[in-house]
């Protein structure tokens, strides 16, 4: 019995928390990508061979979540019956889209005007309980220039 | 030392190649982080102590492929990637790796 209220308890904290952190990082994702749009983040390899482009320079970002106990609750029912996790789906979203935010802010104290070659990288840092994914990490790196004169 | 992802640049010439240069670091969270990273399970959001200490752990295994770099005599490195894997339970690998070379 006591171990019943201490799952409901810890599922409503979950899921209280969770979802309020959840909405306030996706507006705060949100309101920054809007203002670093000026700095797009490209895949190409190679950069434009005019001689405008220079100052290379490393800029990186990373950023580790971790899910809360009702989604892992929720992943863990899915599970049984297969089919997309959107519990994990909305959490690898953040993770990744906070990393290029924070690789672009990188550039912006650069003063560069692109980013090239951007590489994401996705680990799982930290198993949960069983083998529940517990939180992920996401590295996002690429190249930043300048191409204005 | 500069340091980029790309494999050539725009503003700069290749004099010579060097081959490989790498460094790495293998890290433990330490205990204090491990208890807020169990509270923060439950709730959910960014773990921030992991995020610092593999930051910082990924800077260490920079600098010692900067340090690589330099004893061979490469004023760059280009196309600089990063690999995490995990050897142990609770320790992580950073790696990077690049191509050290000579820029005019």
């Amino acid at each position: 019995m006591i171990d019943l209220i201490i799952l409901v308890t810890l599922l409503a904290l979950g899921y209280g928390f969770g979802s309020y952190a959840e909405s306030r990082h996706y507006k705060s994702i949100i309101a920054r990508e809007n203002r670093l749009r000026h700095i797009p983040a490209v895949t190409s390899r190679f950069p434009q061979m005019n001689n405008n482009s220079r100052d290379a320079e490393l800029v990186s970002g990373s950023v580790v979540i971790s899910v809360d106990y009702f989604k892992r609750f929720i992943a863990a029912l899915r599970n049984l019956v297969g089919g997309r996790v959107t519990s994990y789906e909305s959490l690898v979203d953040r993770a990744r889209r906070e990393a290029i935010l924070r690789m672009k802010a990188q550039a912006e104290q650069l003063n560069a005007d692109i980013v090239f070659n951007v590489k994401l990288e996705t680990s799982s840092i930290h198993k949960g309980r069983g083998n529940s994914i517990g939180s992920v990490e996401v590295l996002a790196y690429g190249t930043a220039l300048k191409t204005q004169q | 030392m500069l340091v980029t992802n790309i494999e050539i640049l725009p503003d700069k010439r290749i004099v010579e190649h060097l081959g490989l240069v790498q460094g790495s670091s293998v890290r433990a969270k330490h205990v204090g982080r491990d208890i807020m990273a169990g509270l923060k399970n439950i709730f959910g959001g960014e773990l921030k102590g992991y995020t610092e200490l593999l930051q910082e752990s990924r800077a260490e295994a920079m600098e010692r492929m900067i340090e690589q770099a330099e004893a061979v005599g490469a004023n760059a490195v280009l196309n600089v990637r990063f690999s995490t894997s995990s050897v142990a339970a609770g320790a992580a690998e950073l790696f990077a790796y690049g191509t050290a070379v000579v820029l005019e």
